[in-house]
């Protein structure tokens, strides 16, 4: 029944508004309306002056850079976990950017396209440091607090069967009680997604006594998601994210981004648009790039700046590193 | 005769057992086995509760830690000084800052309003209701929302969050309501075919479903079935389905005070030669309304409180922003989420409790002619 309906309302909405691309309609609103997360730290979160920070926050700043020079033409939408991709599939948001992850099921069925992964995420655990464990196979006979009815429960018991371990679970209702169970010494380790777990660990007596093991044990990449049918937005989306970490390896950032235009290596003048045009083919202007750099910054510094060095969550860069130091951020090159 | 006596003695006082002080605790706490077990029980759980309350709210209490650092030391009560800090956010979420003044005269206003309505002896009522259901309304709405010819920059609803907005749900879901509720009620019990069945047929299907339905079906069906440009506002949905949720409840409250008239009154109003709109105007509501006065309110707090429901559509009402808050890794700490959550109890309560303070005076100025 349900998705007859959806299926009946977006033959309206498509029929209504299909003609003119998404980058036409956007540019005509004036503003980019971005499909946020209702409050998660890090990645979009408003402080006690009501204004947004975080990973996927910078996210939509950078595509409302590129095509308006402007990162703060951007309408934040604060969307639940039940009402995110109605919401995108109706056209009430251009993209959604809210850690969603990226799944064969929610790409093939519910017409979406998941753009670059901006965080590879995953599930992980939180030991004490005087435990002295170092990674996750050494947990054998644990105990383990976690959140009941969720994914993570699950991984969880796949994780130890598949390594032959035996684990005794301790199963709370919310993730609140499991981190303070946890906190009172009911476990031994505490398990949730790894960006999660570094802002729990904020809420013990003494976060400096815990640490995340470096495992993780599920794939969570998480990626901004568009509506299916518009090649030139995915890509607009795709690239903005490619910009970031292209910009990162080429050692450009926000601040010396304008010294770098008289860069002489050609990989730099490329994509900072001295030579060649290549915003044309997105619909875009020349310097897209020096745009996204200029306003937001490269990715290391989103990272940073979000969720790594420069915030109170201080999450290791891990798979999120550039590939050439080890990690998963790999972007095609501009040419 | 000289044992009579001309000069009366003075009497005699009462036996200490009969008056004062052990009188009063020997009637009302100790009049039976069952009543001082009672007593003893309540003063010994006031014993263990006062002083953990004293030290949660005062004595361990973190009043001023520009941080959070004092608030996550173990043992800390409630930090205050957070709540302080997010004061601004919960109030006005991401409204901008140099606009507050808005929110805040819109506030102020209200609230003047509507002390002005329900003050029971202020004067000219028909003007504050006027300005208040017919002036308030668009002069806010302009206030909050913008209006460039007055240079006042538009502020998408987008923005807009925290307790003003959950103030504002929960005015426009009361406001709407009432008479809306009574027009139902009437509708339900009309002799016109029509429209009893439309009404009954309004009333059971919204009050058959949960509110969080009626919530997703404005948040999401609404969108999907017309065109981009005329969907409505976000904030505006969840107020719609506020507005027909708590006018079906409304209704058969209503209802209820309807059935309670006696035959009587009607029969009189008519042989007096009464219209009908006349006599429900001028007999009927009033005697009905006032029946059903702990129903209307109880409706009305409940509505209160489920406003923090529009927060699973995205809302940013007064408890989101306490969610939000709660997260911000500037402030984590084991203190805070409890903090945040007995702050939100409190002004529930306070708010609750006022209006169940104020219906009670109503009940007794208004149905001093029935009183047992």
């Amino acid at each position: 029944m349900r998705s007859v309906c959806l299926a009946a309302g977006l033959v309206l909405a498509l029929a209504s508004g299909a003609q003119a691309g998404v980058l036409d309609t956007v540019r005509q609103k004036g503003f980019l309306a971005c499909g946020s997360n209702t409050g998660l730290a890090g990645f979009g979160l408003a402080d006690s002056k009501g204004e947004w920070s975080g990973l996927d926050v910078d996210f939509c700043r950078a595509i409302a850079a590129t095509i308006f020079n402007d990162p703060t033409k951007v309408k934040f939408i604060p969307l639940t976990a039940k009402d995110r991709f109605t919401a995108l599939q109706s056209g009430e948001v251009d993209v959604l950017a809210r850690n969603g992850t990226w799944t064969q099921s929610r790409e093939a069925e519910l017409g979406l396209n998941f753009g670059a992964v901006n965080y590879f995420d995953g599930q992980g655990f939180l030991v004490r440091k005087k435990a002295g464990v170092t990674a996750a196979k050494e947990l054998d006979g644990a105990s383990v607090c976690v959140q009941q009815g969720t994914t993570t429960e699950l991984n969880l018991a796949d994780f130890f069967r598949t390594h032959g371990m035996k684990y005794e679970p301790a199963v709370f209702a919310t993730s609140d009680e499991a981190i303070k169970s946890y906190d009172l010494n009911r476990c031994d380790a505490f398990t949730t997604d790894v960006s999660q777990l570094y802002a729990e660990r904020l809420k013990l007596v003494n976060p400096d006594e815990h640490m995340v093991l470096p495992d993780v044990i599920s794939k969570e990449p998480l990626a901004p998601a568009v509506r299916q049918g518009d090649s030139q937005w995915f890509n607009i989306v795709r690239w903005t994210h490619y910009v970031m970490v292209n910009a990162e390896e080429l050692g450009i950032t926000k601040a010396n981004v304008d010294e770098k235009l008289k860069s002489p290596s050609p990989e730099i003048r490329r994509l900072l648009g001295v030579e060649g045009d290549f915003g044309k083919g997105l619909g875009l202007s020349r310097d897209w790039a020096y745009r996204i750099i200029k306003h937001v910054g490269n990715y290391g510094e989103v990272f940073d700046r979000g969720v790594g060095e420069n915030s109170r969550l201080k999450i290791k860069r891990g798979l999120n590193d550039l590939w050439s130091k080890g990690g998963l951020q790999y972007a095609p090159p501009v040419r | 005769m000289s044992f009579v006596r001309t000069i009366p003695s003075a009497p005699l006082p009462p036996p200490v057992e009969a008056r004062g002080a052990v009188l009063w605790l020997r009637q009302n706490l100790l009049s039976g086995p069952f009543s001082a077990l009672f007593t003893f029980s309540a003063c010994a759980a006031l014993l263990w509760l006062v002083p953990q309350l004293w030290h949660y709210f005062v004595a361990d209490a973190v009043l001023s830690s520009p941080d959070g650092q004092a608030c996550r030391q173990p043992g800390a009560g409630m930090c205050w000084s957070f709540i302080a800090n997010k004061m601004e956010f919960f109030l006005y979420s991401s409204y901008p800052r140099d606009q507050v003044w808005r929110v805040n005269s819109c506030l102020v206003s209200g609230a003047v309003l509507i002390t002005w309505l329900l003050w029971p002896s202020a004067r000219s009522k028909r003007l504050g209701g006027a300005l208040f259901f017919l002036v308030y309304p668009v002069a806010c709405f302009w206030l909050l929302h913008g209006f460039e010819a007055l240079s006042l920059r538009t502020v998408p609803t987008n923005l807009w969050g925290g307790i003003f907005v959950s103030l504002l749900v929960s005015l426009v879901g009361i406001v709407v309501s009432l008479p809306g509720g009574i027009l139902l009620a009437l509708g339900r019990r009309s002799q016109l075919p029509v429209v009893r069945f439309v009404s009954t047929l309004f009333i059971e299907f919204v009050r058959g479903v949960p509110f969080i339905t009626v919530l997703f079906m404005a948040n999401t069906m609404l969108p999907l079935f017309v065109p981009e440009n005329w969907s409505p506002d976000r904030l505006v949905r969840p107020l719609i389905g506020v507005s027909l949720f708590a006018s079906a409840y409304m209704a058969e409250v209503v209802r209820g005070g309807l059935q309670a008239m006696d035959k009587g009154q009607y029969e009189g109003a008519q042989a007096l030669g009464l219209t009908w709109w006349q006599m429900m105007r001028l007999i009927i509501l009033p005697q009905a309304l006032t029946t059903v006065i702990p129903g209307i309110v109880n409706t009305f707090i409940g509505l209160f409180k489920d406003t923090t429901l529009v927060a699973v559509v995205g809302i940013a009402d007064f408890l989101r922003t306490v969610e939000t808050a709660r997260l911000d890794p500037a402030w984590a700490g084991p203190t805070i989420s409890t903090s945040g959550y007995v702050f939100a109890g409190l002004f529930y309560f306070v708010f609750c409790y006022g209006m169940a303070r104020y219906s009670l005076l109503m009940e007794r100025r208004l149905s001093s002619g029935r009183k047992r």
